[in-house]
């Protein structure tokens, strides 16, 4: 069997579904941020794969990767500093405690 | 490669890298507010030069267009400019009482040069690193109030929601790069096999992750909260330069990239609008808090640009710029407002705001001017606006937006006019509130354009038609 565009599609869109899932339904802070990180993975997957199946080569798939990678560091160490920020103010990291404004 | 013409971007980056060396140069127990004047200075000159930007010969590229510097960009950029100069105006006292300050000067810069990056992108490259510097940059910004609880769980609901969307916007961006095989707009417009399942599902995540920054109803969850508990400055700034950015870039996007796919956008665009102009208007009656009010009327005003949107034509297009600059121009003034409030009397509740024109009648007048504009009563610019947005999408066809559009405003009358009676009767404590001179400079520029524009609008109708015309041919 070779392996086509179309696994890495299936494997890309199935990681999308479980970061997006695991947001839904996990609690803890750290746990959602690790889905973000799943989700923007799996789109990296996608880039490279498109960009190496494409019909004239070009590199400006992976280029995205390379952004895209630097751009989701950021995001968690942001994430991370907000997310110490957050246990100082009420001690605790489950989002559902986090309900002081309402409306 | 001629950097000329990002020219304003690299000022902007410069001043903020230049402010965050100074900051470590001074001693500590120093107040930071000549950074504010740097900014402010700087930012006016940078504003100024680019009305000689404007052109009527072709547009120039950077790097092979990735960056488009038009007309349209161009204003947009000195709306951005006008946004965070007004901004930095009013919140210098503000932002004296923070720690940090000169970190918030720059970090405000940051997201200014995202949003201006916004505004210039012709390629989904640019526009995913100008979307993720203006984000990361209002995370940051939103949970600058340390010491207030409420402004990290701000900051923390945002930042999930944002990397969510920004997530969504990605993997739309990656589909789309499988069909149309490119990142560049003008590419992707001309290559058919972008019609494909693959293609449209892409169009739709990328619209979504663009309607999360544009707080369109059902992607709004995230608005009010982050709104209320952000430090009040960086609110004014999420209502003013994060939704018009997000707006400029949706524009360019649908109308350059998405363009064969255009018209079947649109009767989808008129349904988010009357349920955002609807749902938005009537969240705002029942609050309590001025901040959070202000959040839900701001998905409103989305709502009444998206109309413009909805018309696809050159009048629509000027009627949605013409409209975000008096945004801007009456948020500023409310922000102001709800700025110093917040800093005298500690909260931004409706008691806050009791008898504020026996307190302060400058800010009581302003507010009251800057709500009126909003709620499209003639004199002021915003019946202008709404005038010009409802013409042109009722041309279109769409004569039940207009009408939908018409009815919602007459009803945000209502708790417009409810802060106005609040500030105008009530016993005073007899307090008076001093007001600054940058204070009294920032809602008498932003009052003083309001009236003007709306009395006469001919001549900020005159740069955006100008602005419009690079645009949609």
């Amino acid at each position: 069997m070779t392996i086509g565009i179309t696994h890495f599609l299936i494997i890309s869109a199935a990681l999308f579904c479980i970061g997006l899932y695991g947001i839904l339904i996990k609690r803890n802070l750290f746990s959602i941020l690790m889905c973000i990180e799943l989700m923007l993975n799996a789109v990296n997957i996608n880039l490279v794969a498109f960009n190496h199946f494409l019909p004239t080569p070009n590199l400006s798939g992976q280029l995205m990767v390379l952004f895209s990678i630097t751009v989701a560091a950021a995001e968690v160490a942001v994430g991370l500093a907000l997310i110490f920020r957050v246990y100082r103010d009420f001690q605790t990291v489950n989002i559902d405690k986090l309900n002081s404004m309402k409306g | 490669m001629n950097l000329y013409v990002i020219y304003p971007e690299i000022t902007v980056l410069v001043l903020a890298l230049a402010l965050i060396i100074i900051d470590l140069l001074l001693p500590s127990e120093e107040t930071r507010r000549p950074l504010g004047y740097i900014t402010i200075l700087v930012l006016s000159i940078l504003a100024i030069s680019l009305f000689w930007q404007y052109h009527l010969t072709i547009s120039a590229y950077f790097y092979q267009g990735l960056f488009y510097y038009d007309n349209y960009a161009i204003f947009f950029k000195q709306l951005f400019l006008l946004a965070v100069i007004l901004t930095v105006l009013f919140s210098l006292q503000y932002i004296d009482t923070m720690k940090y300050s000169s970190e918030f000067y720059s970090m405000i810069l940051f997201a200014l040069t995202g949003m201006m990056i916004l505004a210039s992108a012709n390629d989904f490259l640019t526009f995913f690193i100008g979307l993720e510097l203006m984000t990361i940059s209002f995370y940051a910004l939103s949970g600058f109030g340390l010491t207030n609880k409420k402004s990290s769980e701000a900051a923390i609901k945002y930042l999930i929601i944002g990397s969510l969307s920004t997530a969504v916007t990605l993997y739309g961006i990656s589909l789309i790069y499988g069909t149309a095989h490119s990142f560049d707009f003008a590419v992707v417009c001309k290559n058919p096999e972008f019609f494909s399942a693959l293609g449209i599902a892409g169009m739709m995540m990328i619209t979504a992750g663009i309607f999360f920054k544009m707080s369109i109803i059902p992607f709004h969850m995230w608005a009010p909260d982050t709104y209320e508990g952000a430090p009040v400055p960086v609110t004014g700034l999420l209502a003013m330069g994060s939704k018009a950015a997000a707006i400029a870039v949706f524009m360019r996007i649908l109308f350059e990239a998405f363009f064969p796919a255009a018209d079947y956008f649109m009767p989808v665009l008129a349904v988010f609008s009357a349920i955002c102009m609807i749902g938005g208007n009537i969240a705002a009656m029942k609050q309590k808090n001025i901040k959070r009010m202000l959040a839900y009327s701001s998905i409103a005003q989305a709502g009444y640009m998206m109309v413009g949107i909805c018309a696809a034509s050159p009048q629509g297009l000027k009627g949605v710029l013409f409209y975000a600059f008096l945004y801007v121009l009456a948020n500023t003034g409310a922000f102001a407002v709800v700025t110093v409030v917040a800093l005298e009397k500690k909260g931004t509740d409706y008691e806050q705001f009791t008898a504020l024109s026996q307190s302060a009648p400058v800010l009581a007048m302003v507010m009251s001017v800057s709500l009126l504009s909003m709620a499209g009563i003639p004199p002021t610019a915003g019946f202008a606006g709404k005038l010009y947005l409802f013409m042109a999408v009722v041309e279109h066809g769409y004569l039940w937006l207009a009408f939908v559009g018409f009815i919602m405003s007459m009803l945000s009358v209502y708790y417009y006019l409810k802060v106005v009676r609040v500030m105008y009767t009530g016993k005073s404590d007899g307090s008076t509130i001093t007001i600054s001179g940058a204070v009294r400079a920032a809602v008498l520029i932003s009052m003083t354009a309001t009236v003007v524009f709306g009395v006469w609008p001919q001549y900020l109708s005159m740069l955006t038609d100008f602005a419009a015309i690079t645009f949609l041919r």
